[in-house]
């Protein structure tokens, strides 16, 4: 049977084709302009980047290394400068920030997809994304004539009774225009983000895994612990950068609340502190020559900050198993 | 559809109606809602220790409901409403001061999709129930064995119980949901048509795991399977109803005689595959 068929005449096999479509002239028109706009935004972000860089260039050449540690902001006068303290200011900030919304997001979150009514579900869901879409120098403003006079009593109190810890120990009683004024404004505006790409990572979770929890006689708290969390860790763990991102970036409110020194301290309830985007802001109108060449220094060094930490936070949100279809 | 009545029920015990029992579970006048829309009507259904009593019925009659208000998972769906009571040895698990998380403890659920939870190994999986209830035990390793040789699961993973549960097969991973259900040593074991979503050759695997079962357990399953009813019960209730009627018992009896000689002309069109 074998030799048989070895000795047959075999036909020799059919050579793979091509395989081609022939588009109409309204499919490559459309394939041509969707494309366009695809790589616009790459263009856009490398015109960003190719500018920064260019303008930063002669204050960078300037400075050399001591733009990384020197603790001062003069280049009109003394030409010593360096982001050293605002860039410990910065993240100082977006660290507070992220501390004090973390919880509360998860909570909302859990709260949204686990307890809410279903006449709440909605409303909430749309409540949170309204949060995301107050301009940030709404929350300033707010923050600062609001917030910050009725933060005083609370920094006080953080200040005599925790004040062993030492973020909250204070030189002197003063109070106010303080990183952690900054840091809980930012964090109101950093929640929204949070809570909502959270909930709908949770939201993932199949029910059926769910179902299966309480079925075992576990409760629901029971469940959010040893399956939902679980399940959405490495979700929350991108949830959580994203919003650090946004908060590393803050400018506006910033600017307004805080009051700028160049040193770097962890007394957070003080006076005092710096950051980035606030510096820029502060005092680009004013700068000489040397001062804006300085300033987009910084702006390229917040560049590249919230540009990787945007990136690692989409790379653990997109490799979360369950997350796979979030569209961020 | 042709069913042979070659009823093979090997060595289960007798029907349960050779001496009167008292039931481990028991349905009386239950009835069930989704908002206005009724999916059962009185229903009075007892099960009495250590036997399998099979559920059939076309889709659509409220069997997987009825099984979700045995164990109180009928409730988790919004809108949800029940009359009548369910008891546990003798108890309303309704009843006031009665936590559903421990009604579901007692009264455990394998579902109709395996459904093991994906970040856990399949150790962790067998001892979950464990740790969602709070239960301390000594002997883990021995409880795991126990309950994935029970499961017919044990010599098949003996070697990879850190591996994650997800990676089984699916007829795997069902017997892994079964054995994480007995580690917590329900009384009651609720199926919801367990081998729907299996090939055959499993299907087999876990007819056996529940005719070993059922002889310590008691087991409520819920099928479409008319063979697999006549192959593993001891016991068979036909539900009918439909999109406008509620659910009801149309004829409850030992499987043997229900499907050898139906006293219900619906039940044996039923049977006949005549409709359903």
């Amino acid at each position: 049977m074998v030799s048989a068929l070895a000795d047959a005449p075999v036909a020799p096999s059919p050579e793979r084709r091509d395989l081609h479509d022939t588009p109409t002239v309204g499919d490559r028109v459309f394939r041509t302009v969707v494309t366009g706009a695809a790589w616009s935004v790459l263009v856009v972000l490398g015109l960003i980047g190719t500018f920064l860089s260019l303008q930063a260039w002669p204050a960078l050449h300037d400075a050399g290394r001591h733009f990384f540690t020197v603790f001062e902001w003069d280049p009109d006068g003394t030409g010593r400068f360096g982001i050293a303290a605002v860039l410990a200011g910065t993240v100082t900030i977006a660290l507070l920030a992220l501390v004090l919304a973390l919880p509360v997001s998860l909570g909302t979150a859990l709260f949204i997809n686990e307890y809410a009514p279903k006449r709440l579900y909605g409303a909430l869901t749309m409540l949170i994304d309204l949060l995301a879409a107050i301009p940030s120098l709404i929350f300033g403003m707010w923050g600062l004539t609001y917030l910050q006079p009725h933060l005083e009593g609370t920094s006080r109190w953080l200040s005599d009774h925790v004040g062993f810890v030492p973020i909250f120990s204070t030189n002197r009683p003063v109070f106010g225009s303080s990183m952690f004024v900054c840091g809980l404004v930012v964090a109101l505006m950093i929640v929204p983000i949070i809570t909502s790409v959270t909930r709908e990572v949770l939201s993932q979770a199949p029910r059926a895994t769910c179902e299966a929890a309480l079925a075992l006689g576990g409760s629901r708290w029971g469940m959010i612990r040893r399956v939902l969390l679980p399940y959405g860790r490495s979700g929350i763990v991108g949830a959580s950068m994203l919003g650090l991102g946004r908060a590393l970036g803050e400018t506006i409110a910033i600017a307004l609340i805080l009051s700028f020194n160049y040193r770097i301290t962890a007394h957070v309830l003080e006076p005092g502190g710096g950051s980035i985007a606030g510096l820029i802001a502060n005092s680009f109108p004013e700068a000489g020559d040397a001062g804006r060449h300085a300033l987009v220094a910084a702006g390229l060094a917040l560049f590249v900050l919230t540009l990787a930490v945007n990136t690692v936070a989409r790379i653990v949100v997109r490799r979360s198993a369950p997350s796979r279809q979030v569209v961020l | 559809m042709d069913l042979p009545v070659t009823l093979d029920h090997g060595d289960l015990v007798d029907p349960p109606d050779a001496a009167p029992v008292v039931p481990t579970l028991e349905a009386r006048r239950v009835g069930a809602w989704f908002g206005d829309h009724q999916i059962l009507e009185d229903i009075d259904l007892a099960m009495a220790p250590n036997t399998v009593t099979a559920i059939i019925g076309p889709s659509g009659c409220g069997k997987s409901t009825f099984l979700r208000v045995l164990n109180r998972m009928h409730e988790l769906v919004p809108g949800a409403s029940l009359a009548g009571e369910v008891l546990l040895d003798g108890t309303d698990v309704y009843g006031r001061g009665i936590r559903p998380s421990s009604t579901r403890l007692h009264i455990g659920m394998v579902f109709q999709k395996p459904n093991p939870f994906p970040t856990m190994s399949i150790r962790e999986n067998v001892l979950s129930g464990l740790k969602l209830a709070g239960i301390r035990r000594p002997d883990h390793d021995g409880l795991v064995e126990q309950c994935l040789t029970r499961a017919g699961l044990w010599n098949e993973v003996k070697d990879r119980l850190g591996r994650p549960g997800g990676a089984l097969s699916g007829g795997q991973q069902q017997r892994l949901c079964i054995a994480r259900s007995l580690a917590v040593e329900p009384r009651v074991l609720l199926m919801d048509e367990p081998c729907s979503a299996l090939d055959p050759s499993s299907t087999r695997r876990i007819e056996e795991t529940i005719r070993e079962l059922g002889t310590e357990v008691t087991i409520v399953i819920v099928t479409h399977n008319m063979h697999q009813a006549a192959r593993i019960s001891d016991v068979t209730a036909f539900f009918l109803g439909d999109q406008d009627r509620p659910g009801t018992i149309v004829e409850c009896g030992p499987t043997t005689e229900l499907f050898s000689t139906p006293n219900d002309p619906r039940t044996e069109d039923y049977i006949q595959g005549r409709f359903g």
